[in-house]
C-alpha cells in the first residue's frame, strides 16, 4: 500500500477554520506525571498571553482539576449533562484568569463511553468551542474508550510524561493506540519532573526511535513526536501542589513556571 | 449467487435492436444496453424511453458498475463505498464492526498448473462460498486479482474468530471443478480488524490494519485466520528494551 492515507478532516488537522477554539487534548498514559497540574498552569500562561481559556475536565471518572484549584463548584459538567443547569452557568472563572468546566462528583456513571456520553461530551465541546481561543481537554489517564474519544474531538493532543520508565512506556503505548486507531500523526509531548537540562530531548528522540522502528514501519504516514517542552523537577512545585496555588501564581519566579510559561509560548506559536 | 459471463473488452458494439431513434431527447443507448444484454441482464420493463424504462436503466447500469464481473460480488468501487459507510455507522452508533480481507493461498500456482480459466473458476468459487458463509447484511467484495474483503456490521468482538474461521473452513472444504472429473480444492489466508468505536477512522487505516493481519497469517504459514489482538496497546519487551536503552537517562531509574 503505498497511496497516501486519506486522513478525514474530523479528528486529523488543526481546524481553525470552524471558526472556534484551538482545542487542545492533554493526556498521560500514566496517572500521577502532573497532568492536571501542567494543564492547569498552562491554561494559566495562556491566559496571560491574552488568550481566552477553557480547561474542560474530560476526567469524567477520577476528576480532580477542582482539588488542583481548590475550586468547590456547585454547578459541574455533570450538571449539565443531566439538564439540571446551563452550560454557561457552568463554566466558572478560575484563578490565573482562565474558565474552567469541571467534572464534579457523580461523573462515574459517565466513565464509560456510552452513546449519551458521547453525544454530551461532543455537544459541549462543540458549544464552548466559539466562546474560547483555546480550550485544553484535561482527559483522564489511561487509554479508555472515554480518553481516546475526548483526544479525537481535540485538533491536537499533548501527552504529559515524566523520566521514569513506567511513565514512558504508558506513553508510548498511548502514542502506539492512537497512531494505529486515530489518523492524527503530529503529537506533542512535555516531560515534567526533569532532573537534568535537555533530559525530555532524549527523552523525545528515544520516543521517536521506537515509534520508528514499532509504529511508523506499519504506517503509510509516520508518527512525528514534537517537543512542547521540559519541566525542571522543583520543589515550589510540591508546595502550590500541597496549598492547592497555581505555580504561576505561587512561584512564578520558580524554574518550573518559568518552564511553563515557555511551553505555552511554544503552544501559542504552533 | 450466479457468476456472471465475463465483460469481454475487445467486443465490438453492434446496435441493439431497440428503437434508437425512438428515444426522447436523441438519446443513443446502444452500447449501454448492449453492455446490459451481455451481462446477462433481463429485459428492462416498461416501454423504451419511458421514464420508468430509463429508470430501470440506470438503476441496471448502476447494479453494473457496481459488480465485480467475473464473480458477480461488489467490486472494489462499491466496496468502498461500502466502507466508509460502515465507518459513519460506527462513528455515529459505536456498534462494532470488524473488516476482512482475504486472499487465495499460492493463487499463482493454480494459474501456472491448470491455467488462467481454472484459476477464473477458483476465483468464482471462492466468492460463492465467501458470500454463502456471511449474512445477508455483510458486504462481500473482490477488490483484487485473488483477493477479497468483507465487511461485516453489527460484528460483536466475540463473534471475530468464530465467523473468521467459519469462512476459512468453508472456503477449504469447496471442491473446485476445473475440467471435467478434476477437482482441486484452494484455501486462503484472512486478517481482520475491527473499526474502533466511536472514533471516526480512515478506510486507509482500517484496510491497512485489516491487511497487516493479512501479511501474518501469510507469514505465519497460509490456511488461518489472524485477527487484530483486542486495543490493548501491549509494549512488549523488545520494545521497552529500546525505549530504555538511551544511557542519556536510564541512570535516573
Amino acid at each position: 500500500m503505498s497511496s497516501a492515507p486519506a486522513i478525514h478532516p474530523d479528528t486529523a488537522a488543526p481546524a481553525p477554520a470552524s471558526g472556534g477554539a484551538h482545542i487542545t487534548a492533554v493526556t498521560s498514559g500514566k496517572g500521577g506525571v502532573g497532568k492536571t497540574f501542567v494543564t492547569a498552569n498552562l491554561a494559566a500562561a495562556l491566559a496571560r498571553q491574552g488568550e481566552r481559556v477553557l480547561v474542560l475536565d474530560a476526567d469524567l471518572g477520577l476528576a480532580n482539576l477542582d482539588v488542583v484549584l481548590n475550586l468547590y463548584p456547585k454547578l459541574t459538567l455533570h450538571d449539565v449533562f443531566t439538564g439540571q443547569t446551563r452550560l454557561e452557568d457552568a463554566i466558572l472563572p478560575a484563578p490565573g484568569g482562565f474558565s474552567v468546566l469541571l467534572a464534579g462528583s457523580g461523573m462515574i456513571e459517565y466513565s464509560r463511553l456510552t452513546p449519551t456520553v458521547r453525544d454530551q461530551l461532543h455537544d459541549v465541546i462543540q458549544r464552548v468551542r466559539p466562546r474560547f481561543d483555546r480550550v485544553l481537554l484535561d482527559t483522564g489517564a489511561g487509554i479508555s474508550d472515554v480518553v481516546l474519544y475526548t483526544i479525537s474531538l481535540a485538533d491536537e493532543v499533548l501527552i504529559v510524561a515524566t523520566p521514569e520508565p513506567t511513565s514512558l512506556t504508558d506513553a508510548y503505548a498511548t502514542i502506539k493506540v492512537l497512531a494505529t486507531t486515530q489518523p492524527r500523526r503530529l503529537i506533542r509531548l512535555l516531560v515534567n519532573q526533569v532532573q537534568r537540562a535537555g533530559e525530555a530531548r532524549a527523552i523525545r528522540k528515544q520516543l521517536q526511535l521506537v515509534v520508528d522502528r514499532y509504529v511508523n514501519s506499519g504506517l503509510d504516514k509516520p508518527v512525528m513526536i514534537e517537543l512542547l517542552g521540559e519541566v525542571p523537577l522543583d520543589p515550589t512545585v510540591r508546595e502550590a501542589v500541597i496549598r492547592r496555588e497555581l505555580l504561576l501564581e505561587s512561584a512564578p519566579g520558580s524554574a518550573a513556571a518559568v518552564a511553563l510559561v515557555a511551553a505555552a509560548a511554544k503552544h501559542l506559536a504552533g | 449467487m450466479p457468476a456472471r459471463p465475463e465483460l469481454d473488452p475487445h467486443a465490438k458494439p453492434e446496435p441493439a435492436r431497440t428503437a434508437g431513434a425512438a428515444l426522447p431527447h436523441g438519446l443513443n443507448l446502444d452500447v449501454a444496453l448492449q453492455l446490459l444484454q451481455q451481462s446477462g441482464h433481463a429485459a428492462l420493463p416498461g416501454e423504451p424511453g419511458s421514464a420508468a424504462w430509463l429508470q430501470a436503466l440506470i438503476d441496471a447500469l448502476v447494479d453494473l458498475s457496481s459488480r465485480d464481473a467475473l464473480t458477480g460480488l461488489a467490486n472494489r468501487r462499491s466496496f468502498e463505498l461500502a466502507l466508509a459507510r460502515e465507518i459513519d455507522r460506527v462513528a455515529r452508533s459505536g456498534e462494532p464492526a470488524l473488516l476482512l480481507t482475504l486472499d487465495i493461498d499460492h493463487f499463482k500456482r493454480v494459474n501456472d498448473s491448470h491455467g488462467h480459466a481454472a484459476g477464473d473458476l477458483v476465483i468464482q468459487a471462492v466468492g460463492r462460498a465467501l458470500a454463502d458463509t456471511v449474512r445477508p447484511m455483510d458486504l462481500v467484495a473482490r477488490v483484487g486479482g485473488e483477493e477479497f474483503s468483507i465487511v461485516l456490521s453489527s460484528c460483536p468482538a466475540a463473534f471475530g474468530p468464530q465467523v473468521t474461521e467459519r469462512i476459512r473452513q468453508r472456503v477449504a472444504r469447496s471442491k473446485v471443478e476445473i475440467a471435467p472429473g478434476e477437482s482441486i480444492s484452494v484455501t486462503v489466508s484472512i486478517g481482520g480488524a475491527f473499526a474502533p468505536q466511536w472514533v471516526r477512522t480512515t478506510a486507509r487505516l482500517w484496510m491497512d490494519r485489516a491487511d497487516l493481519q493479512l501479511y501474518r497469517a501469510k507469514s505465519e504459514g497460509r490456511n488461518r485466520c489472524c485477527l487484530e489482538p483486542a486495543a490493548v496497546p501491549l509494549v512488549s519487551a523488545e520494545e521497552k528494551g529500546l525505549l530504555f536503552a538511551s544511557s542519556s537517562f536510564q541512570d535516573l531509574t
